[in-house]
């Protein structure tokens, strides 16, 4: 069996590989083979009808181009590589990173990282514990507990460690940072391992001392890369074949009936002996003429303005926040464009909307609720001087509270005695007195920091103890157990043996839950607090039930004695232990409630209201209870109190699910119906005429559906009847929704609806949902950064998600359309004037232009104005993108570029080409020079259909461009200028004495661009082609204006979006 | 200067550094011109490029009506000479054929003559490829690597020269003009320098160096189809011989369409032809050598004057003519659309 090296390899090349690699994996792109398969067309001498440097120079110059990007990306990888691979880890031996092998036993020191995935021996901590950060891999800044298997953290000098000979049989390293299974064997025992006993390469130990690891296995990445997609367009390669093919049976025809006569000056090929077989060669022929109708260079244009946009976003001043320091980023480029198509938002509740700053701002202790703002007490904060310890950035404002533990309230004081016991928080004391905590979820941070504030403040811990200082008195209790918080538990407890003896289990956790778990005997105190937290949730607050229960001697050895035994279990372990939690849990005593405020953001109903308008869908998904969820709602104007009704969906079952959305969706419908859109489908109430009823509700709803029946309403046959009665709602809120099941709601509509799908969110449990959506926004919040890791875009505040979708995703989306069809309108004008050609010269593949002209024309005369219009075009000014969110429909209807658009651009390109062709055709058939001498020569004819396409393409940017910075300007006539003076220069007298065979067309420029003739020529040219796009354009912008034409020149006052037809700026 | 540096420090160290630019380019805000097409463009647009095109066109029609041209198609006229060419064997008889035409008008001014020929496809891609630009330069090349062949080497290895189809296929007809004044015949004097291009003649086409011209071709051959080797182009005129000759100049630049006509003489303005051609009876008298009848081809020869625009072609104002009454048509369209639709509107705005 092969063990990985140590030594990571992120980068992908080194100097000899380089090219080879780079090549092969540059030419595993489709659009690159297949221009290298033009290319070995054009060597073929009976073929090639252009030549070879023609495709070779723009190929050679997008490789080199994506080379050296590549190379560079390449070397900061080496070097990240080189500074990980050069870390220093003590192995027995001092050793570098890179040569850590599997087996190895590692001394760790503090502050170090963790060189590769380690089984925990021992540490300088009692019982093997020790602490680790986890920020590299998961991004979450808090300590982790790890503790080594009792067996081995006996082993603390180096000599036994030295004869460790035990075997450790485990899983294949892989991406689950929070699971593993293994199992050590050891002087004929084995041992379960588990996350616990594991130390992940990357972390950092913290507050250990020293600790000793067995490397259990080495290298392998956790990272993620985000896919990208390269347009490519099958309709315009069977345009060409087809092309291809009815030149090349015109060419049969020809050489069949006129070339065969034509031989005596002008013989076959060798080897053509037919004029079938002439067609054959002559349809490879076009194709390589005709491939300038998809260049090289639209896929170079394509990511340049990609990069442009995503610059741009990374600039944007109004994107950066402040008091983060983080500006927003663009994380991958390809995206921009569907930034401008966004039809549903999917986004997480905490951290998100929220600040995901937790404070505790009320509680209810023994059927009394505090916490009140009172009203004539006045905004005067509770004055937490007597306790020292105080964390002076806590503040309540309930004086009553306060008194009551002065007071010496029990029922206060074991509130919070369970505050300070019942939690995970790290604390860490810099000085006597400064204390600092370190919290895996704010919330826990918040109730803690309470507790302190308070009089009850937790100190410090232990692996077996927790200090807690009781209103100036050190307690230390006996830890005893833990009983975990996860998902389907949604509480936690402690076990602790108080210093008089008694042991006692404290827990909190989710009402729901826990309330159940209670004693009947606590009845009338259940309700009253039952009535709090409804009071509590619908302010919009996270609520968390506490409740305590004492244990007997007897019954807690027993207990624990099981629960050391199913700890040992091989198989099945976590359903034992939770059966064992399950049961140990249960007939406990209510304390009471706390609640918990988690802030809006700032400008988050402002942003949702715009997004709204602009005909995006948000769905909130949250793991929050649902009172929870809908005031946020509220709050945040997702819901409001105009909707015809906000529907509810709770129930347990399938078939009350089911009952629930039918309901639902009849209610709409007898909505609109009244309405009185007047036509009665009483009779006809199937689900497949509900889809088409459904898409035209009046009236606004909202959804609001619960986790468990969310479940249901995801299974495979009801999904289609929960997405179409989600969707014809407005808002759309679920509640104690999983990361797996808000991936798949994101996968529900991505599978249904043709839409672009947003999902945004800032937590690990977000990110499933984030790779699932098209988009994956990320917020760089409290809750780590593995969101923004797997995220296409990240900022820090929720607020800016109208501005990247409203302006950059509209303008990208606006850029990308004009830049498309003008793409595909200047390649077809330029290609299709050979087609035309073809009838005139035998189907033979002669081309109209000069070679040069041919190879130039898409990279130097016509590239960088399009350019800058693909990066810097705007249609209205960004705030009136925001004054108007209507304006952000044509993008979800996909209006600018659609199969329609495509075809116009291509019709109008094609409509160019015959003018382009046939007038100076009517010119050329017999033209003389105004001193009789020749011009009707196929060089003239070259240079002049150049020239005016040229200027026929440069006036359509210069109308298609909405916007001219000076660098348009600057674009725009240096390409003309640069087009005359490439053609003199390649037209001069030297460099044809250089190269008389490559250069033929000297002195063509200047003999044919002085008459008079020619320019007249180009210049009808020119108004044919340009005034019809003139009167059409106006005639739309006259008749039939856009909202963005309207707004444009419009005041700059918002008036209501929903009217179309407002007074035209026109004079 | 201290001062100034402190500043730009301190703002260094409040400004975050992450921050980005406050910068018109980075902020895209960049000023610029929108331009928008409004009522008052459009319609100046439409009516000024109509009346332009109009004008032009005009002037064009007039000037193109004033050529005076002459067109006679001789393939069919001299019919013994087309049969007698059919046959590829005979290429080495002579065969003279006389043409008459009347002037019913004077043609003043310059005259030019041309011969034109019909479908021949002067624009094939391997008809324009089989040329030497640099064996025509003068240099010294292996032709047999150039795109000459089949028209490169004779199979004993001797080059041709000049090599290539185009070549090979050198229209060399010749033509004279006779005019028959008062039963006397007197013949046209012509030029046969000057009809081409003046960067061909004296950049493009080089003889190869040598004291004497037929030293300097020593050791090539004639295309086959010629009757004569390259250095005996023009015995007469030095600086028409060998590739400098105006004639296979004006062959080499290949035309762009299958119908073409090029320059073979102008009309030398002395003596009775001072003015031009006189009206009155006159006589082509042609050498047949250039067979057409076998790729259905047609021959021409042209006598016309020429103006500012070139020869007599309509095209260009007639389609100017045409483009100009679109344009203001659509103008008037245009106009009214607009108006129609403004009331319209006010008419909704009112209620």
């Amino acid at each position: 069996f092969q063990y990985a090296s140590n030594c990571i390899k992120t980068s992908k090349y080194n100097i000899v590989t380089f090219l080879p690699v780079n090549l092969f994996e540059q030419f595993q792109e489709v659009a690159n083979t297949y221009f290298l398969f033009l290319l070995i067309l054009q060597l073929i001498p009976q073929i090639s009808s252009l030549s070879w440097f023609t495709t070779i120079v723009p190929l050679v110059l997008v490789l080199t181009i994506t080379a050296v990007k590549d190379a560079t990306d390449d070397y900061f990888r080496h070097k990240s590589d080189n500074q990980v691979n050069n870390r220093q880890s003590q192995v027995l031996r001092q050793e570098q990173w890179m040569n850590v092998r599997v087996g190895d036993i590692i001394k760790l020191e503090n502050n170090q990282f963790v060189a590769a995935d380690l089984l925990l021996l021992c540490s300088s901590e009692p019982h093997g514990l020790c602490y680790v950060e986890t920020a590299e891999l998961d991004g979450e800044t808090n300590m982790k507990v790890r503790q080594a298997t009792p067996v081995t953290s006996e082993l603390a000098d180096i000599s036994t460690l030295a004869r460790f000979d035990g075997e450790v049989i485990c899983e294949p390293p892989n991406n689950k940072l929070d699971k593993f299974g293994g199992t050590l064997y050891w002087k004929e025992n084995k041992y379960p391992l588990s996350n616990q006993n594991m130390l992940l390469r990357g972390c950092v130990l913290r507050n250990t001392e020293w600790c000793f690891g067995l490397v259990a296995s080495c290298g392998g990445t956790r990272g993620c890369e985000a896919g990208a997609h390269v347009p490519s367009c099958p309709q315009i390669f069977g345009f060409l074949v087809c092309m291809g093919v009815i030149l090349a049976i015109g060419n049969a025809i020809w050489e069949h009936e006129v070339g065969v006569c034509f031989q005596i000056y002008l013989p076959w090929d060798e080897g053509v002996h037919s004029a079938i077989f002439s067609g054959f060669l002559s349809f490879w022929s076009y194709i390589i003429i005709l491939n300038t109708v998809v260049p090289i260079s639209l896929y170079v244009s394509v990511e340049v303005i990609r990069l442009g946009h995503s610059y741009f976003i990374n600039w944007d001043k109004k994107m950066y926040c402040a008091k983060r320091r983080t500006p927003a980023e663009a994380r991958t480029t390809t995206l921009n464009e569907e930034l401008g198509q966004v039809e549903y938002i999917f986004s997480d509740k905490t951290g998100t909307l929220t600040q995901n700053i937790m404070v505790f701002s009320k509680c209810s202790v023994n059927g009394h609720s505090y916490g009140e703002h009172g009203g004539c007490t006045g905004p005067e904060p509770v004055d937490f001087s007597f306790n020292p310890l105080a964390d002076p950035g806590f503040q309540f404002w309930d004086p009553s509270l306060l008194e009551a533990v002065q007071l010496g309230d029990p029922h206060v004081h074991e509130f919070f005695r369970l505050l300070s016991l019942c939690h995970t928080v790290m604390s860490e004391e810099k000085s006597e007195g400064e204390l600092y905590y370190k919290a895996q979820s704010p919330d826990e941070g918040a109730l803690v920091t309470a507790a302190r504030n308070f009089g009850f403040v937790f100190r410090s811990r232990t692996p077996k103890t927790i200090t807690v200082h009781e209103l100036g008195r050190a307690i230390t209790y006996q830890l005893l157990a833990i009983l975990d918080f996860n998902n389907i538990r949604k509480r936690m407890s402690v076990i602790v043996r108080s210093p008089e003896g008694k042991i006692r289990l404290y827990c909190k956790g989710a009402d729901t839950i826990l309330l159940e778990r209670l004693h009947p005997s606590n009845q009338d105190l259940t309700n009253v607090t039952t009535d709090h937290l409804n009071e509590y949730a619908g302010e919009g607050l996270r609520t968390l039930v506490l409740a305590c229960k004492d244990l007997e001697e007897s019954y807690y050895e027993d207990w624990a004695e099981r629960l050391r035994r199913a700890s040992g279990a091989p198989e099945a372990r976590e359903d034992r232990l939770a059966r064992l939690y399950d049961e140990v849990e249960h007939n406990m005593t209510l304390l009471g409630a706390t609640a918990i405020e988690d802030k809006l953001q700032q400008g988050v109903p402002e942003t949702i209201a715009i997004l709204t308008l602009a005909n995006i869908k948000i769905w909130v998904l949250t793991g929050d209870k649902q009172e929870t969820a809908v005031n946020i709602g509220y709050s945040c104007k997702m819901l409001t109190d105009d909707m015809t009704e906000v529907f509810v969906v709770t129930g347990h079952t399938v078939l009350e699910v089911r009952e629930e959305l039918r309901k639902a969706r009849e209610k709409m419908m007898d909505g609109s119906r009244s309405m009185g859109n007047g036509f009665s489908y009483q009779e006809k109430l199937s689900s497949s005429k509900l889809t088409s009823v459904l898409e035209a509700i009046a009236g606004e709803y909202a959804l609001v559906i619960n986790g468990h029946s969310l479940a249901h309403a995801l299974e495979a046959d009801m999904e289609v009847e929960f997405l179409e009665t989600a969707c014809a709602c407005k808002a759309v809120i679920c509640c104690r929704v999983t990361p797996l099941q808000k991936a798949q709601v994101v996968e529900l509509v991505k599978k249904y609806k043709k839409a672009v799908t947003l999902a945004i969110g800032d937590g690990a449990n977000d990110v499933s949902m984030i790779k699932t959506a098209h988009i994956g926004v990320g917020i760089s919040g409290q809750e780590g950064i593995q969101a923004v890791l797997a995220s296409d875009y990240s900022f820090s505040q929720f607020k800016f998600l109208q501005r990247l979708l409203l302006v950059h995703g509209r303008w990208s989306y606006l850029r990308m359309c004009k830049f498309l069809c003008y793409f595909f309108y200047k390649n077809f004008a330029f290609t299709m004037v050979h087609f035309w050609f073809g009838f005139f010269c035998g189907f033979s593949a002669q081309t109209v232009y000069d070679q040069y002209f041919i190879t130039l024309y898409n990279i130097v005369y016509t590239s960088l104005p399009v350019l800058a219009m693909g990066v810097f075009d705007q249609d209205v000014p960004e705030q009136r993108s925001m004054e108007y969110p209507k304006l952000y429909e044509p993008g979800q209807l996909n209006l600018l570029f659609n199969k329609r658009e495509f075809f116009i651009c291509i019709a109008q390109g094609i409509y160019t080409s015959v003018l382009m062709f046939f007038i100076p055709y009517g010119v050329f058939a017999d033209a003389t020079r105004d001193d009789g001498a020749q011009l009707a020569d196929y060089q003239s004819f070259a240079v002049t259909v150049a020239t005016s396409l040229v200027i026929v393409v440069s006036v359509q940017i210069g109308l298609d461009t909405g916007f001219w910075t000076a660098i348009n300007h600057f674009f725009i006539w240096g390409s003309l200028a640069a087009y005359f003076a490439i053609l003199f220069a390649m037209h001069s007298d030297g460099l044809f004495q250089m190269f008389p065979n490559q250069f033929r067309f000297v002195g063509n420029a200047q003999n044919t661009l002085a008459q008079p003739t020619v320019w007249l020529t180009i210049a009808l040219t020119t108004v044919v082609c340009i005034m019809p796009v003139v009167a059409f354009r106006f005639l739309k912008l006259d008749l039939k204006p856009e909202l963005s034409d309207t707004v444009r020149g419009g005041p700059s006052h918002p008036v209501p979006s929903y009217g179309l037809g407002g007074p035209l700026p026109l004079f | 200067m201290k001062n100034k540096k402190s500043s730009a420090s301190q703002e260094a160290e409040t400004r975050p550094s992450r921050c980005p630019d406050n910068s018109a380019f980075k902020q895209q805000k960049l000023p610029a011109w929108k331009p928008q097409l409004t009522i008052a463009s459009v319609l100046s647009t439409f009516f000024l490029t109509g009346a332009f095109c109009l004008s032009v066109g005009v002037s064009l029609i007039v000037a193109a009506n004033s050529v005076r041209e002459i067109q006679v198609d001789y393939s069919d006229k001299c019919s013994n000479c087309s049969k007698l060419r059919e046959n590829s064997s005979n290429w080495n008889s002579e065969c003279l054929c006389s043409i008459n035409f009347t002037l019913a008008e004077d043609m003043l001014g310059d005259v030019f003559m041309y011969y034109g020929l019909q479908n021949f496809y002067q624009n094939h891609r391997r008809y324009v490829l089989s040329r030497s630009d640099e064996q025509l330069l003068g240099r010294n090349v292996d032709v047999q690597n150039s795109y000459c062949a089949p028209f490169a080497a004779y199979k004993n290895g001797t080059p041709m020269a000049p090599c290539g189809a185009i070549a090979n296929s050198m229209f060399n007809d010749t033509i004279d003009l006779f005019y028959n004044f008062n039963s006397s015949v007197i013949q046209v004097p012509l030029l046969k320098t000057g009809n081409s291009w003046w960067t061909d003649k004296n950049v493009k086409f080089r003889n190869p160096d040598s004291h004497n011209l037929s030293a300097a071709f020593a050791g090539t051959a004639r295309p086959p189809y010629w009757h004569k080797p390259v250095y005996l182009l023009d015995e007469e005129d030095e600086k028409n011989n060998g590739y400098i000759n105006d004639d296979f100049i004006i062959w080499m630049r290949v035309s762009a369409f299958a119908t073409f006509k090029n320059l073979y003489r102008r009309i030398s303005r002395k003596g009775q032809f001072t003015d031009g051609l006189p009206a009155g009876n006159y006589t082509f008298h042609i050498s047949y050598n250039f067979p057409v009848t076998k790729f259905k081809g047609k021959k021409y020869v042209i006598l016309s004057t020429m103006v500012w625009s070139g020869g007599s072609n309509p095209f260009l104002g007639i389609a100017y003519l045409v483009c100009g009454a679109a344009a203001t048509l659509t103008g008037f369209i245009i106009t009214a659309i607009h108006l129609k639709l403004r009331k319209k509107k006010t008419y909704f705005q009112r209620r």
